[in-house]
């Protein structure tokens, strides 16, 4: 029996029976079970997709259940590694939900959420296994629905959660839009909706309409993706939504905005023109800088890990963006690196935003806020939490010895050989791009250490999180899983090499075997090896060595109050916060953040002199939403009012529109 | 064999750390007209402290008590792989990518250590740090990367004896525009004047001091140490990557005696040109030093691109 | 260049290292290094005054191996000065405990051993003696630099 049709049918009976039993099962288990079956959904989706990625290959065609068209399944090895990302990710979320949904019944426990939770999984699922352009579209707007249901959970809780939903709703149906139009066209032209019909078919389309249908799915995937400008859903959805919908979405569903990017562009256009990868670069480039800029000075935990995302998804769309440019030059070698790393980064990024979304999410659970300017002191009462979110943020940040410097390693080494043909485009660009890569880690490193620093560190800033207490164990355990797969990255990321390498062979970018040589244990590119495991050993290795010697050396410590400077004991009041920690940062960035400031200034009532009380207030909005979005909005709104009189209410008007429609696609569609 | 090299470098350069410190305090003392103290002086002080108790605040977690730790391993580690007196380094772990996020490693974990403490200065110190460092990292590792663009790697090993083969290659526009940026790269991961004053007593105008007012004892000296030996290791890139003559492309005797005398006199000369540097300028106001810092990354840039574009 | 040309000019300000003095029993265990963290307990700044001069270039007490740190935690002495005022003496026991042991206390002027020309005065609490332990006394009203620098010499033993 094929494993990958088995363990695929696993996965969606475990997502059918899961979201079955949140309907039958009695709140005091429901949360444990549609949990466990999630986990175990994610498990054997994992299995398919590491099958898929080691070669195996399998497709089914199902041409009733679909009206007019059916269903298509495929896989290859770029559908099986981000099948497989999913799997990991909704595996260990499943574990998560056991602890986080409760036994409450309420908010992410009750029946609807836990309903939807699997058919979101499943439908993550469906899309890189779909092998048409009906069943692709069919599985991403089956994951907007249900993914939308779950951000809206806590409607009742706050105003912001419902304002989070719309803005969700409206950009992923306008990314819906774009891509329906897009694919259909492609289909049109290429005569057939199948992808193998449209491979086959792919020479026959000229080049403005690859380049239409290439932009239109930029403006589909790429927004899915969360790349800027498309990204005010992000920062809003995932704040706003439950933890575990935020790791499932932050996670797994961004990474299916690049694996359509990387099916359209590559696979079914066969390639295209250079100034396509160019513009998905640069929009990577952008999307990085802005990302980290936020992220940097966000206070709301979940919104700057959202923020994160998004300069992650950028790093990934900048290699993609390379890669193809290279793969253009003539170049694959480089291409196929770009790829590698930019397939590796999306990879280690499913892993550490996994478990910082969970780390958060504990935080929450057990506090009450997402400010940061209210946390602090956790690591006494929630001291694994905080060693693996601890964890999780020296991977965000780029730092060796965790995985996200592996990829990040070998981004850079990419962008190093541009090659001989490289032309003034690509020889210009990679400087550049190296810039931005680094730039973009450096501010990373910054916000992470904010995070950590006066998330978790030091005293609590305020009663709700001085009463906070350890997550229930299933949580530890989902963050731990999360952590371990960070680790196994990190350590011996060379097991992955042999999948990436068949990826980068099918996708036609450069012959197997001569793509970057690794063994399990090293990296080598042309001149330059990384030794992820020796990085690792040694650190530790050296840490624990210099203790131990300095130990042995010297006298014991000793407990103190920390030194007051004499000036009486201190008080929460007088540790640093997130936002005064970032406000070096923001003062650097002003111009792209545009920080709003207020001051009240309350004075007496007899003299204008003295005052009673002065009020300052911060915000740090999105620049790029208030330019681009808003005025949109408004000129939407402002459309929508005057076309008011359209609709009013007469049936022979309505009838008259009927007529005029039904001969405008007459005299377009049937006659010529 | 390599072996043996690197952790003879390792041990080389840690004895000589305090006395770079050494020197820069002796040449500033000379310049003020002071007597200044011994060129031991660092590590007289260094081992008394060793020897005292160290305290960590009630409040504190094991944050603090790992982070001189962390920052003396990942500062032995780059001073064992990182080419210095002989370029046949250990294998692979001289990229220069891995140098730099080592020794962002090490600031990393002591701006966690002065949020641990929970004192406004160690906050303070964190923030400023972070700052700084979010804008020195992209300047350490472009104007690296300039000079790896020219070799084909990252590897510093390759980058050197390439320099120290072909001596002429180092006179490159490139070149002059990366040393420019990795000097003042230098001075800001260091905490040097202008960037930062290493012997200031005002908290408000401290940056690496004030995340270590808490630390007495072993860690104290750890930190102290380290510090000194990050300045060394940073002056020894500077060095070789831009004058590699002397350092020792094969691993015989000779060429090592070679190789750790020419390394000893470039890193003393550039420690006294430093100290000089340091009484003519005066510190920076914080919120100039970013300007300082895009100045010196867009000379980085301007390095990069010259590379690739002119070879 | 104007400071060039002054550097030159200067050439060495700081004046002939004086005998050395006997060393006191600490200077053992200090080994020529000492790190002091100085304390106004509430002077009239005239002692201030002397010490800042024996770390300045004529007399240069970090020649001797006395260094001037920022954080008692970092000190292996307190220098105070002045008589204990009532404001101060909390500040006073909180730096003397802050510091790592083994420690010293160093009183710095006539004040710090017997309130000198404020004793009886309202807002003064007694000499330092009374607050913390007080390992040597500097006598003088102000004392002069070569007495400060001889009593750091006494103690690094150089």
């Amino acid at each position: 029996m094929n494993v990958v049709a088995a363990s695929l049918a696993a996965a969606g009976g475990c997502a059918v029976a899961g979201a079955v039993s949140a309907v039958l099962v009695g709140r005091s288990v429901r949360a444990a079970l549609v949990g466990l079956l999630t986990a175990l959904s994610g498990a054997a989706a994992v299995v398919a997709g590491a099958a898929a990625a080691n070669g195996a290959a399998w497709s089914l065609t199902a041409p009733y259940l679909l009206p007019l068209t059916g269903i298509e399944l495929a896989v290859d090895p770029l559908s099986g590694w981000f099948l497989l990302l999913v799997g990991a990710v909704t595996a260990v979320t499943g574990v998560y939900t056991i602890g986080y949904a409760g036994r409450q019944g309420e908010g992410p426990g009750s029946r609807p959420s836990l309903f939807l939770l699997p058919l979101f999984a499943a439908s993550l699922m469906l899309v890189p296994v779909a092998a048409s352009v009906p069943t692709l579209l069919v599985g991403w707007e089956l994951m907007a629905v249900t993914s939308l249901l779950l951000v809206v959970t806590e409607h009742r809780h706050a105003p912001a959660v419902r304002d989070a939903g719309v803005w969700y709703a409206a950009l992923t149906q306008l990314g819906f839009v774009a891509l329906l139009v897009g694919l259909l066209w492609l289909a049109a032209a290429a005569g057939g909706t199948s992808f193998a019909a449209i491979r086959a078919g792919a020479a026959d389309v000229d080049a403005v309409t690859a380049s239409v249908v290439f932009l239109l799915g930029l403006v589909g995937f790429a927004g899915k993706a969360g790349a800027v400008p498309l990204h005010p859903w992000l920062p809003r959805a995932h704040a706003e939504s439950p933890s575990h919908v935020s790791a499932l979405m932050s996670a797994a569903m961004v990474k299916l905005g690049v694996y359509g990017l990387l099916r359209l562009g590559f696979d079914l256009l066969g390639g295209g023109a250079r100034w396509w990868w160019l513009v998905l670069a640069a929009v990577g480039a952008v999307s990085a800088l802005y990302g980290i800029t936020q992220a940097a000075v966000a206070r709301d935990i979940k919104r700057m890990l959202a923020f994160s995302t998004s300069e992650n998804v950028g790093l990934i769309l900048l290699g993609v963006g390379f890669a193809g440019m290279y793969a253009q030059a003539g170049n694959p070698t480089a291409a196929a690196l770009a790829l590698g790393a930019a397939l590796l980064h999306a990879a280690n990024h499913s892993a550490f935003k996994a478990l910082l979304f969970a780390g958060a999410g504990s935080v929450v659970r057990a506090t009450g806020t997402r400010d940061m300017d209210r946390l602090g002191g956790l690591v006494r009462a929630m001291p694994a939490t905080t060693a693996l979110f601890a964890g999780g943020a020296l991977a965000a940040a780029a730092l060796p010895p965790g995985n996200g410097f592996v990829s990040e390693w070998l981004l850079l080494q990419s962008l190093l050989h541009p090659g001989p043909d490289a032309g003034a485009m690509l020889t210009i660009a990679a400087p550049i791009a190296v810039a931005v890569v680094a730039a973009t880690a450096g501010i990373g490193v910054a916000t992470y250490v904010k995070a950590v620093g006066t998330g978790f560190l030091a005293r609590p800033r305020s009663d709700r999180a001085a009463t906070a207490r350890e997550s229930p164990p299933s949580m530890v355990v989902a963050m731990v899983l999360a952590a371990l797969a960070c680790v196994a990255l990190a350590m011996v990321p060379g097991l992955t090499v042999p999948a990436l390498s068949r990826i980068t062979s099918d996708l036609r970018l450069a012959d197997p075997g001569e793509t970057f040589a690794a063994s399990t244990f090293a990296l080598r590119v042309e001149a330059a090896t990384l030794w992820p495991l020796w990085t690792v050993v040694g650190i530790v290795a050296g840490t624990a060595a210099v203790a131990v010697t300095a130990r042995a050396l010297g006298r014991a410590r000793r407990r103190a109050p920390a030194w007051d400077c004499g000036g009486g004991p201190l008080t929460e009041r007088m540790e640093y916060t997130a936002t005064s920690f970032a406000e070096p940062l923001q003062r650097i960035f002003d111009n792209v953040l545009a920080p709003e400031q207020d001051v009240d200034v309350t004075h007496v009532d007899e003299s204008r002199y003295h005052v009673t009380a002065i009020r300052f207030h911060q915000r740090i909005p999105d620049r790029v939403e208030n330019r681009l979005w808003q005025p949109l909005v408004t000129a939407l709104r402002s459309l929508g009012e005057r076309a008011r009189p359209l609709a009013s209410g007469s049936v022979h008007r309505y009838l008259g529109y009927m007529l005029v429609a039904l001969l405008a696609v007459l005299v377009v569609g049937v006659l010529p | 064999m390599t072996v043996l090299v690197a952790l003879g470098q390792a041990v080389l350069l840690t004895v000589l750390a305090p006395h770079v410190l050494g020197i820069t305090r002796a040449v500033r003392a000379r310049l003020e007209g002071r007597a200044g103290h011994r060129l031991g002086q660092p590590w007289r002080d260094l081992r008394k402290l060793l020897r005292r108790s160290p305290t960590s605040p009630t409040d504190a977690s094991l944050f603090f008590v790992a982070a001189p730790p962390v920052l003396m391993a990942t500062s032995l580690l780059v001073a064992a792989a990182a080419p210095f007196v002989a370029t046949t380094s250990l294998a692979g772990e001289a990229d220069l990518i891995v140098v730099v996020g080592l020794l962002l490693l090490g600031t990393v974990a002591l701006a966690l250590a002065g949020l641990d403490t929970g004192t406004a200065f160690g906050g303070m110190g964190a923030s400023r740090e972070m700052t700084i460092a979010a804008l020195v990292e992209p300047t350490l590792l472009l104007s690296v990367f300039a000079l790896s663009v020219r070799v084909g790697s990252t590897d510093l090993a390759t980058i050197v004896t390439a320099g120290a083969t072909d001596p002429a290659s180092v006179f490159t526009p490139a070149s002059a525009l990366a040393a420019a940026a990795l000097a003042i790269a230098t001075l800001a991961e260091c905490g040097r004047v202008p960037v930062d004053n290493p012997s200031t007593h005002l908290e408000l105008t401290m940056v690496h001091e004030a995340m270590v007012l808490e630390y007495s004892g072993r860690d104290l000296a750890l930190v102290e140490w380290a510090s000194a030996l990050r300045l060394t290791i940073l002056l020894g890139l500077l060095a070789n990557l831009f004058a590699p003559w002397g350092v020792a492309t094969q691993l015989t005797p000779a060429a090592l005696a070679i190789g750790t005398a020419a390394f000893v006199a470039k890193v003393g000369g550039l420690a006294a040109i430093l100290a000089a540097g340091e009484v003519f300028a005066a510190k920076l106001r914080l919120f100039r030093v970013p300007e300082l810092l895009a100045g010196s990354f867009a000379l980085a840039l301007l390095a990069v691109l010259a590379a690739a574009v002119l070879g | 260049m104007g400071l060039i040309r002054r550097i030159v000019a200067t050439g060495r300000a700081a004046q002939k290292a004086p005998k050395r003095p006997e060393p006191l029993p600490p200077a053992r265990r200090l080994k020529r290094s000492l790190q002091i963290r100085h304390v106004d307990a509430g002077s009239c700044n005239g002692c201030e005054i002397e010490l800042g001069q024996a770390f300045s270039p004529v007399y240069d007490a970090e020649r001797y191996g006395a260094r001037l740190v920022a954080s008692p935690r970092h000190a292996d002495a307190i220098t105070v000065t002045g008589p204990v005022t009532v404001n101060m003496a909390e500040a006073l026991r909180t730096t003397y405990e802050a510091m790592p042991e083994p420690r010293l206390v160093i009183g710095i002027g006539d004040c710090a051993r017997n309130c000198g020309a404020f004793a009886g005065a309202h807002a003064v609490l007694g000499p330092v003696d009374d607050v913390v332990p007080v390992d040597l006394h500097v006598p003088g009203c102000p004392p002069e630099p070569d007495t400060i620098v001889a009593a750091l010499r006494g103690l690094t033993g150089r």
